[in-house]
């Protein structure tokens, strides 16, 4: 075992990470711990684009997109948090651009800008171009030029170290236990700070836009620290994933003015949306989706999937605007974009939910007090400012305002304090889960178990929810966690041993379903991408609140999640009708 | 504008919705090393059914998944974006998931080996660092002089276009590790460090252009380039390799970009 001291430990090299690495290397002595190597974070799979109020090509403010970013979230968005970040949007695309991001530009030069789902003019009356965008490769550039201006800042990192615990001594953050994947040995990370940054966990689902690596590492360290998670039940349903396949084809197909159509090649969000139309928020049109499907109007011979149709729209924009969702079509589908409509379907794509932060970054442990010097930005975390479902662009956005932000209050307090005591044997807990998943004798299989949880939540927890689908899948994922206690591998070595990985990353996965399932049963009520068909409609008496879930361990060692609530903060925007 | 129907499917399109899958038999034999165990590589064949359609990424799993839990290679997104999965795979380099079965030939065994060039540390995981420490020593990062506008610099749309195509590098190492210098001489740049220079050098914005051309200057930069085209063909992301590198000689030459 080896012992590192850096003042600030950021876990997660993905958009948000970086972005506060940028920020803390600057001011304090501080280490990235990354299970992958910076450039390979899902930050990079994101598409469209980053909105901000830069009025570039047509009349916008920030307050119309902080009122969008409060509707589009069903009031389930804390109104301070949302102002900061479409505020400092502005800015946040200003800095991007600074370090050298190639946007797409304007005839005059300019940072082009183009519409997105729930981006509206003035409170709702039309589609706005705000997304600030580079072709459809967005996250792409946004990850590059963040991992450009870590190497111009010698950003130090820990390359293929998995963080598995967090230390916390006298309700203090104390650092980090991780295991490095070339040799299997553990590491632990004595830190004044910590900012997680590690990601979202959408693998819990089969059909997802999610890589393979986005298991909740994060989330599920701190849960099991007995911090508490918000929102876990609010998951977003990407309206356009390639059918079955669940690779993202970005929400700019139909800024740039795609169309959704049906069997009978209706444009029926017509229907469901007679303002925004194809653009109205994700939920709304996954839903609308869903909703052609059951009623026999899908395509192709099982009618489960519709059309994403670009063939309008002339080739050269499409080559310009949408290169890479076009050929991912033609790769993975070997059709041609240009004259055929895509095959699509909603798929599981970005936790609304995570680690409860105030607008600084900082880690609560309850609904009012924070613990110091834990922080947590980008997906991992719920300031919230998505509430219950996140509009388009928004995401790149968090990371970079919130990413920022962590990274400076992260820095700011470790040069202020001193390292808090690790507490004795801080590594025990770690060896004794890798110690456990080489030894075990075991007879279930990680794969197998996987496959199971993947299909309960597709089943059980997707677009349409009831109280009986989420009764089963919380029966069906107890059933899984006790199986997962009996889970054996086969490597046994130490070196890049991603069999063990796979089995720990498992085990992530499973807590955060549970914590998901239970949550969603418990919210009877139907708000942004949580529907209960059951309970179709929302109910600001008793929901309109952040559920807070808490792992309790009885003295036996078993485990149940304990649910409270916490106020929205709302500011300028009372709760209305959501229609779009 | 068109209403697609049912009717008006391209052949196309109708077998990409077709619903029954022909499942088919391949064997993947894949080079397999690990030092804990052997100190020399082995190749192990694997067989399996699965859909032609499916990424030989899919088959890696399948084999990972349900046959030997060893199996070890690095894998992210599984779409092409994020660069993890480069290796050769019958003999060329191509990103697992961006390589469907039905396009390698599986009527025959599919070989599948790390990429060359770099350490192999076990089965399809190479050592990336030296990969990266080419990268860093290009200065890949926005190089400007005075202070930062207020607002955003301009570029025109052209401007912009100049260097589009290399902006597009997601550093798997398929084009360096395709490269017969570099497999010879490690200390070579290699095909991506140059084409993330050609990122900036040809970036209206950018100030930094006569520093790097000079660090490209040395023995071991762009002059070493035989323009064997390996590194075009290799590139997942359709980036014109070579013709970047040429561009980067050139200014050497003319000191105009």
């Amino acid at each position: 075992m080896q012992i590192h001291q850096y003042d600030t430990v950021i876990v997660g090299a993905g958009g948000a990470g970086m972005r506060a690495a940028i920020e803390s290397t600057q001011r304090s002595r501080t280490a990235v711990l990354t299970k992958l190597y910076p450039t390979r974070s899902h930050t990079g799979a994101a598409q469209g684009g980053m909105c901000a109020a830069l009025a570039n090509v047509e009349e916008d403010n920030w307050e119309w997109h902080t009122f969008d970013t409060v509707k589009g979230g069903d009031y389930l968005v804390d109104q301070d948090a949302a102002e900061i970040m479409c505020k400092e949007a502005i800015d946040a695309v200003l800095d991007l651009e600074k370090m050298g991001l190639p946007f797409s530009r304007t005839e005059a030069g300019r940072i082009d800008q183009r519409r997105f789902g729930g981006h509206t003019r003035n409170h709702g009356e039309a589609a706005v171009r705000r997304s600030c965008y580079a072709a459809d490769r967005t996250g792409h550039m946004i990850l590059q030029t963040l991992f450009q201006n870590c190497v111009k800042h010698g950003v130090e990192f820990f390359n293929e170290f998995y963080v598995l615990d967090l230390l916390i001594n006298d309700g203090k953050t104390a650092g980090v236990v991780a295991y490095e994947l070339a040799t299997g040995e553990i590491h632990v990370f004595q830190a004044k700070a910590v900012v997680f940054a590690s990601g979202g966990t959408g693998k819990f689902f089969k059909v997802t836009s999610n890589a393979h690596t986005l298991t909740g590492d994060g989330q599920a360290l701190v849960y099991r620290r007995g911090l508490p998670l918000e929102d876990m039940e609010f998951f977003q349903f990407h309206p356009t994933g390639i059918w079955r396949m669940g690779i993202l084809l970005t929400e700019g197909a139909r800024g740039e003015g795609g169309i959704l159509r049906n069997k009978d090649g209706e444009r029926f969000m017509e229907r469901y949306a007679p303002v925004m139309k194809d653009l109205a928020s994700r939920d709304v049109c996954s839903r609308a989706i869903y909703t052609e499907i059951r009623e026999g109007r899908g395509c192709g011979p099982d009618g489960d999937h519709v059309y994403l149709d670009l063939t309008h729209l002339p080739p050269e924009q499409l080559d310009a605007k949408l290169p890479d969702i076009t050929e991912f079509a033609r790769t993975y589908l070997g059709i041609e974009p240009y004259t055929d409509p895509i095959p699509i379907q909603p798929t599981a794509h970005y936790a609304m939910g995570g680690i409860p932060t105030n607008v600084e970054g900082e880690v609560l442990r309850n609904n009012t007090d924070v613990v110091p010097g834990l922080y947590a930005a980008g997906e991992v975390a719920c300031v919230s400012v998505h509430g219950a479902n996140r509009l388009g662009t928004n995401s790149l956005l968090d990371i970079n305002v919130f990413g920022k932000r962590a990274g400076i209050a992260a820095a700011d307090y470790s040069s202020t304090v001193g390292f808090t005591e690790l507490p004795e044997n801080p590594a025990e807990k770690v060896q004794a889960l890798v110690d456990g998943l080489r030894e075990s004798t075991g007879t279930e299989s990680v794969a197998q178990i996987r496959k199971e949880l993947q299909e309960t939540m597709d089943t059980n927890a997707m677009v349409y929810r009831t109280g009986a689908t989420l009764k089963q899948a919380v029966e069906d994922i107890a059933a899984l966690r006790e199986r997962y206690k009996n889970v054996a591998i086969q490597d046994k070595g130490f070196r890049y041993n991603t069999d063990l990985l796979e089995a720990v990353e498992l085990g992530n996965l499973l807590d955060l379903a549970e914590v998901l399932a239970v949550s969603a049963l418990a919210r009877e009520e139907s708000r942004g991408g949580h529907y209960r068909e059951d309970f179709p409609t929302r109910d600001d008496v008793k929901f309109m609140q952040h559920t807070m879930a808490y792992q309790e361990v009885a003295e036996d060692g078993t485990t149940s999640i304990r649910l409270d609530y916490k106020p929205v903060v709302t500011t300028r925007y009372q709760p209305m009708e959501r229609k779009y | 504008m068109s209403t697609p129907t049912v009717e008006q499917h391209s052949a196309a399109l109708d077998a990409a919705e077709a619903g029954g899958v022909q499942l088919i038999t391949v064997t993947l034999r894949i080079r397999r090393f690990n030092p804990e165990e052997h100190p020399e590589p082995v190749w192990v064949d694997y067989q399996l059914t699965l859909d032609p359609k499916e990424r030989v990424l899919d088959a890696l799993n399948k084999v990972k998944w349900e046959q030997d839990g060893t199996l070890t290679y690095r894998r992210s997104c599984a779409h092409g974006i994020c660069g993890s999965d480069a290796m050769r795979i019958n003999g060329r380099n191509r990103l697992a998931c961006k390589t469907l079965i039905k396009d390698v030939n599986p009527e025959k065994p599919i070989t599948i080996e790390a990429i060359k060039g770099l350490t192999v540390l076990k089965d399809l995981i190479v050592d990336m660092d030296p990969f990266f420490q080419a990268y860093k020593d290009v200065m890949p990062f926005l190089i400007t002089n005075g202070n930062d506008p207020t607002r955003e610099r301009l570029q025109s749309a052209e401007d912009r276009e100049r260097f589009d195509d290399t902006t597009k590098c997601i550093l798997c190492a398929a084009c360096t590790s395709s490269c017969p210098v570099f497999w010879n001489d490690g200390q070579y740049f290699g095909p991506a460090a140059i084409v993330n220079a050609h990122r900036f050098i040809f970036d209206s914005r950018d100030e930094g252009a006569e520093q790097r051309l000079e660090i490209l200057n040395d023995r071991e930069g762009v002059w070493r380039c035989r323009t064997t085209f390996n590194c075009s063909e290799a590139c997942p992301r359709g980036i014109e390799v070579t013709k970047a590198i040429q561009e980067v000689k050139r200014a050497l030459v003319t000191r105009r970009f």
